[in-house]
């Protein structure tokens, strides 16, 4: 199966196969109305399988997000039908505004327009700690 | 609003701001009249969304001996909380009356959303079950009282381990001085969390964990007690089986060290027996006014005066 390649835009690559629909969904991608491609089950020589996701538009991505849900994932940024840049993700120090804590006993579980920070405290576990009350972020 | 200090965690502060703050405390207790003025027209807020008498009088004792006022609220009730307005929002406005601030909020990190549009500083008076860490302080000048040293040592922590926040704190601040062993008394149901439990491993330190206070009673030097919260238990039959063994009474303090040192944080409901009262061996109420001077220091120290 063929998709064309986008002229101007980004290149979501070595997503791992499966995870494609969190990611459009973490980005709000159904948000845009440029043309997006999302890929899945492809073969790939480095994973077996991956996922793709081309979106035909220039715009700012958040980096922190990618990295927490996959740090294998390659971006491309393609300008004019060239690659321009190669960013490789990794796991942030800190994730804003991504997720929200779920202990009941946490204040941001009453306070209004509070920023809903977690840390890293573990990259090899990967494990995340709410910035305010230390749950481990789960799910 | 970056170089305003606030002491939310006991981890806030280094061992040597602590070993200063103490030694403060102590100074304080031994010339009272020089302290006497030194908060004038200074106020403190004392911002309980949750009642506690014993933190907020003490907090409230602590700077009108430095010779300032108190003003504030001691449940949200009375706050403009009842009204839903957020604790960030409430913060601001104290800070406009107010030159220092101590807060108790049933919420875990309420302090920590408080302190990022504070415009003076703010103490920690305990987030649910989460930080408390003037208790802290507390417990480590009263140790340091006693004992003339706060390394070198055994402690043992008995009763309700694993949601007990004053033990946890006091173990990740006794894990910074050198040669302490820590035995934890629990019943399986109540050990500690598997955190603290890393802690230990990670600081290589020697600890064990035992069922009973009599086996380890004459090793150890302090014995810090907590209460065993009938709560938590899911067996009406353990709670009561449990709770009896964790009665700390003159009998099993038959085999206790002459200078063993007995700590609480309170309040006490039945696991210290009154008779311990009058033993010297019993620093509990002593505990509670070293909590007074070690908050003076604080204050002094958290408003640049000391």
């Amino acid at each position: 199966m063929n998709v064309d390649g986008v002229k101007t835009g980004i290149v979501l690559d070595h997503i791992k196969a499966g995870k494609s629909r969190e990611i459009y969904n973490y980005l709000g991608l159904d948000k845009l109305d440029c043309a997006i491609a999302m890929l899945q089950n492809v073969s790939s020589t480095k994973y077996g399988k991956k996922d793709i996701i081309k979106i035909d538009s220039d715009i700012a991505l958040d980096f922190d997000v990618l990295g927490y849900i996959d740090s294998n994932i390659t971006v491309n940024i393609v300008k004019d039908g060239k690659l321009v840049e190669k960013l490789h993700m990794e796991l942030p120090e800190t994730l804003t505004d991504v997720l929200k804590c779920k202990n009941p006993r946490c204040i941001t579980s009453v306070e209004q327009e509070i920023t809903h920070i977690f840390k890293l405290s573990d990259r090899k576990k990967r494990i995340y700690r709410c910035a305010y009350c230390d749950a481990e972020l789960k799910g | 609003m970056e170089n305003i200090r606030h002491v939310i965690n006991i981890t806030d502060l280094s061992v040597d701001e602590i070993n200063e703050l103490i030694e403060m405390a102590k100074d304080i207790i031994a010339h009272p009249e020089e302290y006497r003025e030194l908060c004038r027209y200074k106020k403190l807020a004392t911002l309980f969304f949750e009642p506690s008498t014993r933190t907020r009088l003490s907090f409230e004792a602590a700077m009108l001996e430095l010779g300032g006022s108190v003003l504030g609220f001691s449940s949200a009730d009375s706050s403009s909380a009842a009204k839903g307005e957020s604790v960030s929002d409430t913060i601001q406005t104290v800070g406009c009356y107010a030159d220092i601030i101590a807060m108790r909020h049933p919420k875990e990190g309420a302090p920590i959303a408080a302190k990022q549009r504070s415009t003076i500083p703010i103490i920690n008076a305990g987030d649910g079950g989460h930080f408390h860490p003037t208790q802290t302080l507390t417990d480590l000048l009263t140790i340091s009282r006693e004992k003339g040293r706060l390394s070198d040592m055994t402690i043992g922590f008995c009763g309700d381990l694993q949601f007990g926040r004053t033990v946890h704190s006091l173990i990740d601040a006794m894990l910074r001085y050198d040669n302490i062993k820590f035995v934890l008394i629990s019943p399986e149901e109540l050990k500690v969390p598997e955190y603290v439990r890393d802690h230990l491993i990670e600081k290589g330190v020697e600890w064990k964990e035992v069922y009973t206070m009599e086996e380890v009673m004459p090793e150890l030097d302090i014995l810090y007690m907590t209460r065993v919260q009938r709560e938590r238990f899911f067996n009406e039959e353990d709670y009561v089986r449990l709770k009896d063994t964790y009665i700390l009474d003159m009998e099993k303090l038959k085999t206790a060290k002459e200078d063993l040192s007995i700590l609480h944080p309170l309040p006490r409901v039945n696991e210290i027996s009154v008779a311990v009262d009058s033993d010297p061996r019993a620093c509990y109420f002593r505990q509670v006014l070293n909590g007074k001077y070690i908050r003076m220091a604080l204050i002094l120290r958290l408003l640049g005066i000391r």
